[in-house]
């Protein structure tokens, strides 16, 4: 069976406010799933209970058509970018790299991790700490460490955020991939960050 | 309707016998209390002073037990019952501290003397007051309810420790304390006549009834509370 | 790839990739350390002044030791957790690494700086202090080691807690004072044992209760732990 990405009746509500309800939709291997909403509709919230690390009030995310999952390769079928993601910046790029295949409990391919920044437009050799970089530099690194270990299940937040021409063009790039190998799914005000989508959630109506 | 009605009878009868039966010498009739010297009248205190102190532990295992609950089961209500149960605990802890340093100073002279039972009771007020300042800090609810659950068992833990550490330390004043002559036995056994016993075992039951009485009304508030405040 | 490695060695990989991570940023910044350091330093210059050369019994100054240690520890044990959470790093850790590895590294990185800070205070204690003394040092360094652990497990939990309240810095001491209090009892009597000469069979009471209380708040905090680390 391929691999489907699937939520069932989800709900969230902080505080007893509540910021969505009734999310229900499902994304297969090769498709790519839409959120769109405003700024507050819930969208980052959506991502996070989709990626793991927050949970819902109420109903639930299943995955199908990966066998047994044990933590590490739960985690390891996703892959984040997002602007509230932070990365760990008293240290280089490399030694981001690194240290987040080190947390996954793998052991990190040296010359794969430079190949993989020079695609993202970053230079492996440098040294200095990633406080120092532009945003556009950050959010590229952002990119990096998502794609390091091959993610099935690629979820964008705002993924042109702080991105040059050419930091857009390469993420274009990305994504068409990512579509040839698994699931990608983008959330987004801006429809023109997005070529094709088969499932949306539109979170601007249920406010 | 009828717990009321019985708690309210039987706490009365035994604030009147606790305090009204009279203390002498050489007890003749069941109605009257044996005199210890050296406490004479004060012993009246113990009908009040051990029930709040075991209503302390008895509340926060309750909370503790509600808190466990609440991680299961995430209901709201469950850590609003804890929460409750807490605060009485915290009430009555005060209480058991407040009567045990009145008790002190008019039997061993001063106020307070680091005695075992005397720190285990402060302990627990510890416990609470860090209890409700965990609660104060955290304003998802969510949150404060996970955090405040964990925080109760850990501590729930960690107090069985001081039954051992505490004969190694020092000798103490209570009733049957170490270095006690009268018997290593829990404090119930001090010295008590049967007709003391029907009043004090009375008593207990009377102040735990009482705080299941408190509790169930202060949970009904809460859940009205919680239904009805405005969401957002 | 990563098919074929046991979920243990990754575990293992993972929680020591947090213990370094926490270790090696401390290194590049010393915040923790050299805020430990002038903490220890200041205590001990205080407690010298108002001492005013004059000595104090050998139980109070056992006594002193230890609250200079859980006040040291206070100051310093919690920004592990903290500091995850004041850059907001704490969901690049969810997102990365399961919640039992990031227990592990962290508490692994108290331990370690429980033990400098512990090792410090009692260098510059015995140097400066006048009237402490050790008569029984077998006593005493099985003292310090065992209570520097059981101190470095119950800050590290109740660290996660507080690092998602509110009022972290007043709070940490609030919350670990009475959890820590079994330990710094227990822990107190034995240096007294050790500073009064007495033999090393005196005090297996107390390092039964140490070693029961370290393993209970350890077990105890790994049961729990999701729950606070989760949202």
């Amino acid at each position: 069976m391929a691999l489907q990405l699937a939520t069932h009746g989800l709900r969230k509500a902080f505080n007893r406010r509540m910021v969505f309800e009734n999310v229900d939709t499902a994304v297969c291997e090769g498709e790519t799933l839409l959120i769109a909403g405003r700024n507050g509709s819930g969208k980052s919230t959506l991502v996070k209970i989709l990626c793991g690390v927050l949970s819902p009030s109420k109903g639930s995310v299943t995955i199908d058509g990966t066998g047994p999952l044990n933590d590490f390769t739960r985690m390891e079928l996703f892959g984040l970018v997002s602007p509230y993601l932070q990365l760990y910046d008293e240290f280089s790029a490399m030694e981001n790299l690194q240290l987040a295949s080190a947390l996954r409990g793998l052991r990190g391919d040296v010359r794969e991790h430079e190949g993989l920044l020079e695609r993202v437009a970053l230079d492996p050799g440098r040294r200095d700490p990633v406080h120092g970089f532009s945003s556009g530099m950050k959010q590229r690194l952002k990119y990096a460490l998502a794609l390091a270990h091959h993610p099935r299940i690629l979820v964008l937040d705002e993924p042109m955020s702080n991105l040059d021409a050419d930091g857009t063009t390469i993420v274009r790039g990305i994504m068409k991939e990512q579509r040839t190998r698994g699931i990608l799914v983008v959330a987004t005000n801006d429809l023109s960050d997005i070529d094709v989508f088969e499932h949306k959630v539109d979170l601007n109506v249920r406010a | 309707m009828t717990l009321r009605i019985v708690l309210g009878v039987l706490l009365t009868l035994v604030i009147v016998a606790a305090l009204g039966l009279p203390i002498v010498q050489q007890p003749q009739h069941w109605y009257e209390f044996p005199s210890i010297p050296g406490l004479e009248e004060k012993a009246r205190i113990i009908f009040f002073h051990v029930p709040t102190a075991w209503l302390s532990v008895m509340a926060f295992v309750t909370s503790m037990i509600y808190g466990i609950r609440y991680l299961r089961r995430k209901d709201p209500i469950d850590d609003l019952t804890s929460a409750s149960a807490a605060g009485l605990g915290l009430l009555f802890c005060v209480l058991a501290t407040v009567t045990g340093a009145v008790w002190a100073k008019f039997n061993w002279g001063s106020y307070w003397n680091w005695d075992p039972r005397e720190t285990s009771i402060f302990v627990l007020l510890l416990i609470y007051g860090a209890y409700f300042s965990l609660r104060a800090a955290v304003e998802v609810e969510e949150k404060r309810a996970t955090l405040s659950s964990v925080y109760s068992i850990i501590a729930a833990v960690t107090v069985p420790f001081f039954v051992f550490i505490m004969p190694r330390i020092m000798t103490g004043l209570h009733p049957g304390a170490k270095g006690d002559p009268d018997g290593a036995g829990p404090v119930i056994e001090f010295k008590m006549s049967p007709n003391m016993r029907v009043v004090f075992f009375s008593s207990l039951i009377a102040f735990t009834l009482l705080f299941l009485w408190m509790l169930s009304l202060r949970v009904r508030i809460a859940r009205l509370e919680y239904h009805h405040q405005p969401k957002g | 790839m990563s098919a074929h490695e046991s979920t243990t060695l990754r575990w293992i990989r993972a929680a020591v990739a947090v213990f370094l991570k926490d270790w090696r940023s401390e290194l590049r910044t010393r915040y923790a350390m050299s805020a430990l350091v002038m903490f220890v330093v200041t205590t001990i210059s205080i407690i010298l002044f108002s001492l005013g050369g004059e000595g104090a019994s050998p139980e109070v100054l056992a006594g002193m030791l230890w609250v200079v240690i859980f006040f040291a520890a206070m100051s310093g044990l919690s920004r592990t957790f903290v500091m995850e959470e004041e850059r907001g790093t704490g969901m690049t850790l969810q997102l990365l690494t399961p919640p039992g590895a990031v227990f592990a590294g962290k508490l692994l990185f108290n331990l370690v700086l429980g033990a400098g800070l512990t090792l410090l205070t009692v260098v510059l204690y015995a140097f400066f202090i006048n009237g402490f003394i050790v008569r029984t040092l077998s006593i005493f360094l099985i003292t310090i080691t065992l209570g520097s652990i059981g101190l470095a497990a119950a800050s590290t939990i109740i660290a996660a807690i507080i690092a998602r309240a509110n009022t972290k810095g007043t709070l940490y001491p609030v919350l670990s004072f009475p959890i820590l209090l079994p330990l710094l009892m227990t822990v107190i009597n034995a240096t007294r044992l050790a500073s009064d000469g007495a033999p090393l069979g005196e005090a297996t009471g107390e390092f039964q209760i140490l070693i029961s209380y370290i393993v209970v708040v350890i077990t105890v905090s790994i049961m729990l732990f999701e729950y606070i680390w989760k949202d």
